[in-house]
């Protein structure tokens, strides 16, 4: 904040940062939590006086901006800079301050005490490197004690400092101060969480923060300021096994660019790798950087970095690169001890998005077990994870992901839980059930022998999905035939795909959840992707009513993908019924069958949009073939096979 | 240090040809310094603003923050800027700015932007001087967002330089007003951030808020971005913060380069954001601008 201007010094090498005198300070970023009027504010007010980080001028003016409001000073005044702030006597949110220790530049994040900001004391907790957890000598330990206690432990927040506050309420008593650090120390350890120093201060007078004074002459540990002092920043993870979240894919010229940031490990040009959770092998040709590129050497965890491979794979947002020998599981069922933030309570079978890192995946909750309120003495389990309370969930995952327990990567082994497109929840990966199917790292693709321009001058086209969407008898097939026939009397290689012929085989282990309906788009995507790789237009007809399925396989076909719309209307497709499906469904014999309902998703921007009541069959074929032109699949000037005979 | 020089030839450059940094070639992994960490930082969230918005655009204030911000985004994407660079003008600004933004503007292939704003009788006759000078620019930014739609503005706003900024999130949302609420703010943790506004709201994201004005400046001479040379010392003064001429004051001071400035900010106790009269008005004026929209 403007009133701290103790800058964090020019960097140099090493992850630290440079002083006058040639000395190398690391950077350590701290939290300080614990029961709201416990003295948070207080104690941050102290010690930035206590380290000389006060702006000229600025205690006095807060000095005098409470006389002005007719109120003794306090401490805490500094830090809330906002007015909403003091008309509430609550700090409300995360600040960040700078000051500085004897070795240590300390980033300060403020967290609130209050029940109602738990949100906010996550966001700033889940920053920190170390925490201080500070208890009223006077309350003792309470809910919000504990239940900051634990969620450091799930925010992974190992190295916690408890100081014990307002010591001169109780005349510096050192059998109350053992009696709080038992406690307190109980409660941290029963988590797995050892407390690097208990201290006794009073935050106001400034015992204990800076200096032990005579009023704690029997305290002989650290003062406030050395404990902060002796805290160590983060690594990165560059001893684990590589991990390479997958951002996204950039094609901004001919490069084909992976992006990502290492959360783990390290990797260089030439290394072999498999993309999860599909398993796909490759070798890593470049790894791209601007304004200079490509790099050489290793580049490890925490760097952002821009990777090409030496095949064409497809790959998309979420998934996690790899070395071969050590790679995450993929799974579609995942255990999570998970903190809960949301109004409505967390129940087994609710629905919900679930992000691990850039991977995100509907899911659904299978089981709810020890659902408590860390701020509760005697747990109490429940059925549901109610506002602010943990618990362990099992989820089900409608997309498999690649995935690790926490206690094998920290980064990759957390997740996220959004309601209504909004952070509802978090935890920690406790385990991946990866009994599903065994991991396929050895699969290696046999490239063709043929080249793609070798097909496509036979052919005279590039190869392409040819995807036709629409309602039930809305024309697809019919179409689809159309289209094939032309394309095989000019020379072409199509090949039909239908959507009812495939689930007589390829599928037939499909039914029509809507799992098993995405599922059958995708075969139908992967299946069409790996005819278009090899020069043939792959011509799909399906009615796949679903948005979200046809934008999976876009994403499998990438650039060949073109998205025909049969948008005839309804009433016309129910009247020709050359199946008697409609007729069926309206006498509730068929049921999930899309047509009646409103379940049919219009593409929002397909390639071409064909209402076959107002057209013949030739001139629907007619208008796809112009857009196949005109989106570079045929080439422009057909060549005329007779002429050439 | 690389300067668009007020004084400079036809195409506004300084002479020395800018020096990029060699990357060394090494077996091991070498390690990250501060400032790695940094750029590391604000590439994954411009990644992932790229990733998870549908349209974006970049507020290019031209000065030393949001210039940073565009090398960033060029790192991120591979040299380009793949959205729009808007600036929201006052037409205040000084001389050297628009000089700089119709120079790089064109240097680094921006897809620029110039949006003008309303006049002051248009603007809240309630709030104190300076401040209702800038929240006409509140007032151009929502036309421009108005005119393309974007449900994403990325902002080089950073923690350090304001009290209310420190409060941000990196993914903000902001009301179907443009208004910003800090007693609702989701929680935003672990590099997981709340990338779904509303329909006709937007996010503003804050790809530099982790960073602090010195690491502005190392950054900058580490990697020899342009800078207007308002920011270097004349005569005694010069610009800490660029704002509009009429309500922006420069500092004593007397670093002329870079390294200079440096030295200075580690000595200094005087805030950034001194030379902004808005930020001084009322203990509430900015608070109350940024509540409504304002940067």
């Amino acid at each position: 904040m403007n009133m701290i201007v103790t800058p964090a010094s020019p960097a140099t090498p090493n992850g630290t940062n440079s002083m006058p005198n040639g000395t190398t300070r690391p950077q350590v970023r701290i939290v300080i939590v614990g029961h709201v009027d416990h003295g948070k504010s207080t104690l941050v007010g102290r010690l930035l006086h206590e380290t000389g980080s006060l702006p000229d001028g600025k205690l006095e003016m807060l000095k005098a901006v409470s006389a002005r409001r007719g109120m003794p000073f306090e401490w805490s005044f500094l830090l809330d800079a906002l007015q909403t702030e003091r008309d509430q006597g609550i700090t409300i949110d995360t600040t960040q301050i700078r000051f500085r220790t004897n070795s240590r530049d300390i980033v300060l994040i403020d967290a609130p005490g209050h029940a109602e900001f738990l949100r906010n004391m996550i966001t700033g907790a889940s920053q920190a490197d170390g925490a201080v957890l500070i208890i009223d000598a006077l309350e003792g330990v309470r809910d919000q004690t504990r239940r900051h206690g634990y969620l450091l432990h799930l925010l992974g927040v190992k190295q916690v400092a408890v100081v014990v506050n307002k010591m001169d309420r109780v005349d510096f008593s050192a059998d109350r101060f053992k009696e709080i650090s038992d406690e307190i120390s109980a409660h941290l350890n029963g988590l797995g969480v050892t407390p690097t120093a208990v201290i006794p201060i009073s935050a106001r007078d400034g015992d204990g923060v800076a200096e032990r004074t005579d009023r704690i002459g029997w305290y002989k540990g650290s003062t406030v300021v050395e404990a902060l002092d002796q805290l160590e920043p983060a690594r990165p993870l560059e001893a684990l096994a590589l991990r390479l979240p997958v951002q996204a894919i950039y094609k901004f010229d001919d490069r084909r660019i992976v992006a990502g940031r290492i959360e783990s490990g390290s990797l260089i040009a030439g290394d072999e790798i498999v993309i999860m959770p599909a398993g796909k092998i490759a070798k890593i040709k470049t790894v791209e950087s601007w304004p200079v590129t490509p790099v050489a050497g290793r580049q490890g965890a925490g760097r952002s970095v821009g990777i090409t491979l030496d095949r064409e794979l497809f790959i998309e947002r979420g998934d996690i690169i790899a070395h071969a020998a050590a790679a995450p599981r993929e799974t579609r069922r995942l255990r999570a001890r998970i903190f809960w933030l949301h109004d409505k309570p967390l129940a087994k079978g609710d629905q919900l998005l679930v992000r691990c890192g850039p991977k995100e995946t509907r899911a659904t909750v299978v089981a709810i077990e020890k659902a408590v309120d860390p701020g509760e003495l005697e747990s109490r389990e429940n059925k549901a994870i109610g506002r602010n309370h943990v618990g362990e969930i099992d989820i089900s995952l409608s997309n498999s992901i690649a995935a690790d327990p926490y206690t094998e990567n920290p980064r990759t082994g957390r997740l996220v839980i959004e309601v209504s497109g909004r952070i509802a929840g978090g935890g920690l990966v406790l385990s991946v059930d990866a009994g599903q199917r065994a991991v396929p790292v050895d699969i290696v693709p046999v490239e063709s022998a043929l080249r793609p321009d070798e097909r496509s001058a036979r052919y005279q086209h590039n190869g392409a999905v040819v995807w036709l969407t629409g309602l039930p008898a809305s024309g697809k097939s019919t179409l689809a035939k159309a289209l094939e026939r032309r394309l095989f009397t000019n020379g072409g290689s199509p090949i039909l795909l239908d959507g009812d012929t495939v689930r007589a085989g390829l599928n037939s282990d499909l039914g029509f959840s809507a799992a098993d309906r995405s599922e059958n788009i995708r075969r139908l995507a992967e299946v069409a992707t790996h005819l278009a790789r090899n020069g043939h237009i792959a011509i799909v007809a399906a009615v796949s009513p679903a948005r979200e399925d046809r934008t999976t396989a876009r994403r499998i076909a990438d650039t060949a993908f073109r998205e025909i719309h049969v948008a005839t209307p309804a009433d016309i497709c129910e009247e020709r019924d050359p199946k008697g499906h409609y007729k069926k469904a309206r006498a509730g014999a068929l049921a999930s069958f899309t047509g009646i309902g409103n379940d049919y998703e219009k593409p929002e921007a397909a390639e071409l949009v064909i209402d076959t009541s107002t057209r013949t069959v030739a001139e629907a074929a007619d208008e796809i073939e112009q857009m196949l032109k005109a989106t570079g699949v045929l080439f422009d000037e057909v060549v005329d096979l007779a002429a050439n005979i | 240090m690389h300067l668009l020089k007020d004084n400079s030839g036809a195409d506004g450059r300084d002479s020395q040809a800018p020096v990029y940094r060699q990357i060394p070639v090494k077996l091991t992994a070498p390690s990250m310094d501060h400032l790695d960490q940094l750029e590391a930082q604000s590439i994954y969230i411009f990644r992932e603003a790229f990733a998870r918005l549908k349209k974006i655009a970049l507020l290019w204030s031209l000065g030393k923050d949001s210039n940073v911000m565009i090398w960033l985004a060029r790192k991120a994407f591979f040299g380009r800027l793949p959205f729009p660079a808007l600036h929201v003008d006052t037409g205040k600004k000084f001389p050297e700015m628009y000089r700089f933004r119709d120079h790089y503007g064109k240097e680094w292939e921006l897809d620029l932007r110039v949006e003008p704003c309303p006049p002051i009788d248009a603007v809240d006759p309630t709030l104190p001087p300076a401040a209702r000078s800038a929240a006409r620019k509140t007032e151009g930014l929502k036309m421009a967002l108005g005119k393309y739609g974007f449900d994403g503005l990325i902002a080089g706003i950073r923690r350090d330089e304001e009290a209310t900024r420190a409060k941000e999130r990196v993914f903000s949302p902001r009301g179907l007003e443009g208004n910003w609420d800090v007693r609702d703010q989701p929680p935003e943790f672990w590099d997981h951030f709340n990338a779904s506004p509303p329909q006709g709201a937007h996010l503003r994201i804050h790809p530099i808020l982790h960073w602090t004005e010195a690491d502005i400046w190392a950054y900058t001479k580490r990697e020899n971005i342009p800078i207007i040379p308002l920011y270097l010392a004349k005569d005694g003064k010069r610009y800490r913060s660029l704002g509009d001429q009429d309500i922006t004051n420069p500092v004593a001071s007397t670093a002329t380069n870079i390294d200079e400035i440096l030295i200075e900010l580690e000595q200094t106790k005087v805030p950034e954001r001194a030379g902004r009269a808005l930020d001084h008005e009322t203990e509430d004026a900015f608070e109350r601008l940024r509540v409504a929209g304002y940067l």
